[in-house]
């Protein structure tokens, strides 16, 4: 199993490595979104600073919608996904190993997101730890999240208009969890962060269960 | 496993079109119930319950208002738990095949999901009005970016979303398997909205009732029997509402099944007269 979700892992970091879309578009959206709230708060540095931790969040939300699309566009092409079953290959390494390849790209657009902050924002970090233990669970949880909704849409007609409508709603706990979390890093409240950080990884681990259980419903049918 | 086909469509379907109602002796009687119940609902609520010390008459609004988000929390449970037993009865082991779901209980708990489901949302918009008049008489807006309010408005989009999956045309098991996993995700909001007023700084009072053993309750006397009487014919209400739309998605699926019989049968008869 595990040899089988690195292939599949694998196989989706070689495409990205070719087309290179996640650098070139996903990233650079989401700077933009970054640069676009600055100019919704109107550039006002305080609001600004206060919120980043949030903005942060639903800048990469918005972009693991961009991606979990993507990752399932290569797939819809050809039939590659009956291909791959065809190959021998479990739904369930299929399933993880897209959402493995899923969660290093947001880890890349997080990070670029994390400078963007930085940079265009003015934050300043007080608990390193607690911002990349919390993005890194906030990652996964969007990428497992991701690949299972990108599952269900693979292949619908309505699948550009409907993957926004299902994930970023249910993605919602990831988002207010993780803002919680980056708030206290980024010195902005003075919440308990580990707390917030402990129930990313609750939601993580339950999607991890009902990923475990959907694998073979979803891409049987897909 | 072995899945057990369902009994002669033809036969059902024509069943189905002679049927011009959904209702039968129980529902009916369970119609009258809920009405009645809804009538002393109303006495209770607006004339023998006392206003609230602070909220005034405002706080009546309460005895619609909570209710309608347990039973909408009900909802989306039976929704999960219906959804759970849709991907065990359609598992791969349990002779699941491609296309339309042959296993019965299959069918029925996928329209449970489907009518629950929709009970759910019909009632947390119902909890979302009655929250916004409220409001808007306490603190003097229809709307605040509260954190039960916020919560309570993504459980509403997610399950639109969840009826939005399962109106897209597809195989029938497909669609039921793919919106059972939808189900289960989505269920996962649930305690995020309910403790949300305990988890962050919000304006929404904390919970009216503490089920928890030991808990405090926040109110007593009349307005807390009131509040339970209420919840009560909630229930009764969904139940019935409920009864009627499982038996329209029933109705739905036999109507689908009956025109493609139909339609095969003519082609069948054109090929017959054609010899």
């Amino acid at each position: 199993m595990w040899r089988e979700i690195w292939l599949v892992c694998r196989k989706d970091l070689i495409i990205e490595w070719r087309a290179r879309v996640t650098l070139i578009q996903i990233v650079p959206t989401v700077l933009l979104v970054l640069v676009v709230f600055a100019f919704a708060l109107d550039a006002n540095p305080s609001l600004l600073g206060e919120g980043a931790g949030g903005l942060f969040w639903v800048a990469v939300l918005f972009g693991a919608v961009l991606g979990a699309k993507r990752s399932f566009d290569i797939e819809a092409e050809g039939g590659n996904l009956d291909a791959l079953r065809l190959g021998g290959l479990a739904p369930a390494a299929i399933l993880w190993g897209k959402a493995a390849a899923l969660a290093l790209q947001l880890v890349l657009v997080g990070a670029f997101a994390a400078a963007g902050l930085l940079v265009l924002y003015s934050v300043t970090v007080h608990e390193w730890l607690l911002i990349v233990v919390a993005g890194l669970c906030g990652m996964a949880a969007f990428a497992i999240c991701g690949t299972l909704y990108g599952a269900m849409t693979v292949g619908l007609r309505s699948a550009d208009t409907l993957l926004p409508l299902l994930l970023i709603p249910v993605a919602a706990p990831v988002l207010l969890a993780g803002t919680r979390a980056f708030d206290v890093a980024l010195g902005t409240s003075a919440d308990q962060g580990w707390s917030w950080t402990a129930l990313l990884a609750v939601v993580l681990v339950t999607y991890i269960a009902v990923g475990w259980a959907a694998a073979g419903p979803l891409l049987e049918d897909a | 496993m072995i899945e057990t086909p369902e009994p002669d469509l033809r036969q059902q379907a024509q069943r189905a079109g002679s049927l011009s109602m959904t209702g039968s002796v129980a529902t009916r009687a369970l119609g009258v119930v809920a009405i009645a119940a809804v009538g002393v609902m109303a006495l209770l609520a607006l004339w023998i319950s006392p206003p609230d010390a602070v909220q005034g008459d405002s706080v009546r609004l309460m005895y619609v208002h909570v209710p309608s988000i347990w039973v909408a929390y009900g909802g989306f449970v039976l929704t999960a738990f219906a959804s759970a037993r849709v991907l065990w009865r359609t598992r791969s082991g349990a002779g699941g095949t491609y296309g339309v779901i042959a296993d019965r209980q299959a069918r029925r708990w996928d329209r449970v999901a489907g009518a629950a489901a929709e009970l759910g949302v019909l009632f947390t918009a119902l909890t979302l009005v009655t929250g916004s008049l409220w409001g808007k008489v306490t603190w003097g807006t229809y709307w605040q970016w509260d954190a039960r309010l916020t919560t309570t408005v993504l459980l509403f989009v997610t399950y639109l979303g969840y009826l939005a999956l399962r109106r897209l045309p597809a195989e029938s098991r497909a669609r039921a398997r793919r919106s059972a996993v939808m189900a289960l995700i989505a269920v996962v909001n649930l305690p995020i909205v309910h403790y949300s007023v305990d988890w962050w700084r919000t304006l929404h009072q904390e919970a009216s009732l503490n089920l928890e053993p030991g808990g405090d309750r926040n109110i007593t006397g009349e307005m807390y029997w009131t509040l339970l009487y209420s919840w009560a014919t909630f229930t009764v209400v969904a139940l019935w509402i409920g009864i009627h739309r499982y038996r329209v998605l029933r109705l739905e699926e036999l109507a689908e099944e009956a025109s493609l019989e139909e339609l095969l049968a003519q082609r069948r008869d054109e090929q017959a007269a054609g010899r």
